[in-house]
């Protein structure tokens, strides 16, 4: 079937793109696998350069025997994909892929299209989060896992989510001992959501309860229910101020990994014209699919950049998705596995229920911005401005925010900012925050060079 | 500008083969397999500084989505340090869009 058979697409060669092509590999497709990147793994479980010597172990923990599983999967097709590592796909038109050298634009029609593009940090913009020093973070873990490097001498971790606990850990665990854990999730949250969490994935919650009883018992001063206020510096960051039990306190710390949760990388989602709609529980803007991952005509969503659901997930994800479009072009397919991984799926979104139940967004942190606090990096736009903006007669969602400032028109188009100017424009004119609605994705979705 | 000290630490992979960079005509050391972004940032603190204050930024994201570590590479701007490998004598620029006077 690889000759005049289907031509299919996968855009990103992490754990759900892996999977997925394993699984048409292993009904006689072979699929075009894109990849930013240079090597697959995507960013959980992403591979150090050639020629480094740390074991898997080392670099992903507990996660070591799926990461190296998933690398394996991957360089075992090889021969039998088109694999385009180093390759940006900047453009969907239909099902046709814009991508490739940049000097010369390169278009390919396919048959069908999985995008699996995975997620980045959702970031709260709070003063001071600009300095050099604060870094996402899931920046600060891959300075680590990639690069065999930390960030600071005495690194503070700040926001909330799952990944805010196995980053301090890990860098804990490399000898560096973090100034502080500053979590905005109050511990009775996470009470509230201990039995969902339990329930619906043991081994998961097993894992955050060691990450944060290693952390305690190690002496690393965690806040709880804290409110982060700024990041303080000159030429880089120096110390931060919080919120804490009715009072403030001053942490000093030359670094700092900030995030709270994942923002699913979907513009190219956008581009091909899914549908988008409000989630409630994690509070952001998600395009919109159906039970068999379609969200437009020939475009299944897998992995986190659909849903944030994570790595194990994101490879169920792949695997079933590789089962429905090798069934859509006639293969049978093994009915039992499908209902299988269908059942797993169901488990992995309670689960993703319950952490947004023990690790809420704060998005207040957002909505009240201090009016000269940066949300937009790239322009310098602050909260002030989108405030003005969304006070004007006219506004009617965070797109004419950004005609009025140019905020998101920067080189990351607002991925940063987009959702945390939603926020704020949204409580400046009395609005939920579904009803400011979301930017619009513009091609190219990064950056490309035009000339030579 | 005074190099205000490394933001990254070099914990571990210390025995790579060592290239140099040039950085605003300046040679700095780094190893093989690190990114533009590592070898700077392991001896100073900003990658560019903001077309409007001019203050500093050191990139953030590390994955490629953020943009804030774009840096002139051989001539080419816009380049993302954090997903650009670090190569023996590649010229780096930081100040195209310097704005401040210090």
């Amino acid at each position: 079937m690889t000759d005049g058979g289907p031509r299919i697409a996968i855009i990103g060669a992490g754990p759900s793109g892996t999977r997925a092509a394993e699984t048409l590999v292993r009904h006689g497709h072979r699929p075009t696998v894109f990849d930013e990147s240079p090597r697959s793994g995507g960013q959980s479980y992403r591979r150090q350069p050639h020629g480094f010597r740390r074991k898997a172990q080392a670099i992903y923990g507990f996660e070591a025997r799926k990461a190296a599983a998933v690398h394996a999967a991957f360089d075992a097709i090889l021969p039998m994909i088109d694999y385009r590592p180093d390759t940006l796909v900047w453009n969907i038109a239909g099902r046709t892929l814009f991508s490739g050298a940049p000097a010369e634009p390169y278009a390919e029609r396919f048959d069908e299209i999985i995008i699996a593009t995975g997620a980045m940090d959702r970031v709260l913009p709070i003063p001071g989060w600009t300095l050099p020093g604060v870094f996402s973070l899931g920046g600060a873990q891959v300075a680590l896992k990639y690069q065999g490097c930390v960030v600071g001498e005495r690194p503070l971790f700040v926001g909330t989510g799952p990944l805010l606990y196995l980053v301090a850990w890990q860098y804990l665990k490399a000898g560096v001992r973090p100034a502080a854990v500053v979590d905005t999730a109050p511990f009775r949250a996470k009470v509230k959501a201990t039995v969902a969490l339990g329930t619906s994935n043991p081994a998961a919650y097993c894992k955050g309860l060691w990450f944060y009883g290693a952390l305690r018992r190690r002496g690393v001063s965690v806040y709880e229910g804290a409110r982060p206020i700024r990041f303080i510096g000159g030429a880089r960051l120096e110390s931060m101020e919080i919120a804490h039990r009715g009072g403030q306190v001053t942490i000093d710390g030359d670094a700092a990994g900030f995030g709270f949760g994942l923002s699913s990388e979907a513009q190219l989602a956008d581009l091909a014209g899914c549908r988008f709609a409000w989630n409630a529980a994690q509070r952001q803007q998600r395009p919109q699919r159906d039970a068999d991952f379609i969200g437009a005509p020939g475009i299944r969503l897998i992995g986190d950049g659909a849903a944030i659901l994570g790595a194990d997930a994101a490879e169920t994800a792949g695997e079933l998705a590789g089962l429905l479009v090798a069934e859509a072009f006639g293969a049978g397919i093994d009915r039992a596995r499908l209902a299988t991984l269908r059942r797993r799926m169901r488990r992995f979104e309670r689960f993703q229920d319950a952490l947004a139940t023990a690790f809420p967004v704060p998005a207040s942190i957002a909505a009240e911005a201090p009016d000269d606090c940066v949300v937009c990096r790239c322009e310098n736009v602050t909260a002030g401005e989108i405030r003005d903006a969304a006070r004007r007669q006219d506004f009617r969602d965070v797109n004419h925010v950004k005609s009025a400032t140019r905020l998101g028109m920067g080189p990351c188009q607002g991925r940063l900012c987009g959702s945390a100017a939603a926020e704020i424009a949204a409580a400046a004119a009395k609005i939920p925050p579904q009803s400011a609605g979301r930017l619009r994705s513009q091609p190219p979705i990064r950056p490309i060079v035009i000339t030579p | 500008m005074k190099p205000a000290g490394g933001i990254l630490r070099r914990i571990a992979e210390r025995d790579r083969g060592r290239i140099t960079l040039i950085v605003d005509g300046e040679p700095i050391s780094a190893f093989e397999g690190d990114t533009v972004l590592s070898a700077i940032l392991t001896v100073d603190a900003a990658l560019r500084y903001s077309e409007f204050d001019g203050a500093p930024r050191a990139g953030f994201c590390l994955m490629g989505a953020c943009q804030e570590c774009r840096v002139g590479i051989d001539g080419h701007g816009l380049q993302r340090a954090c997903m650009t490998a670090a190569l023996d004598g590649m010229a780096v620029t930081r100040d195209r869009w310097r704005v401040a006077d210090d």
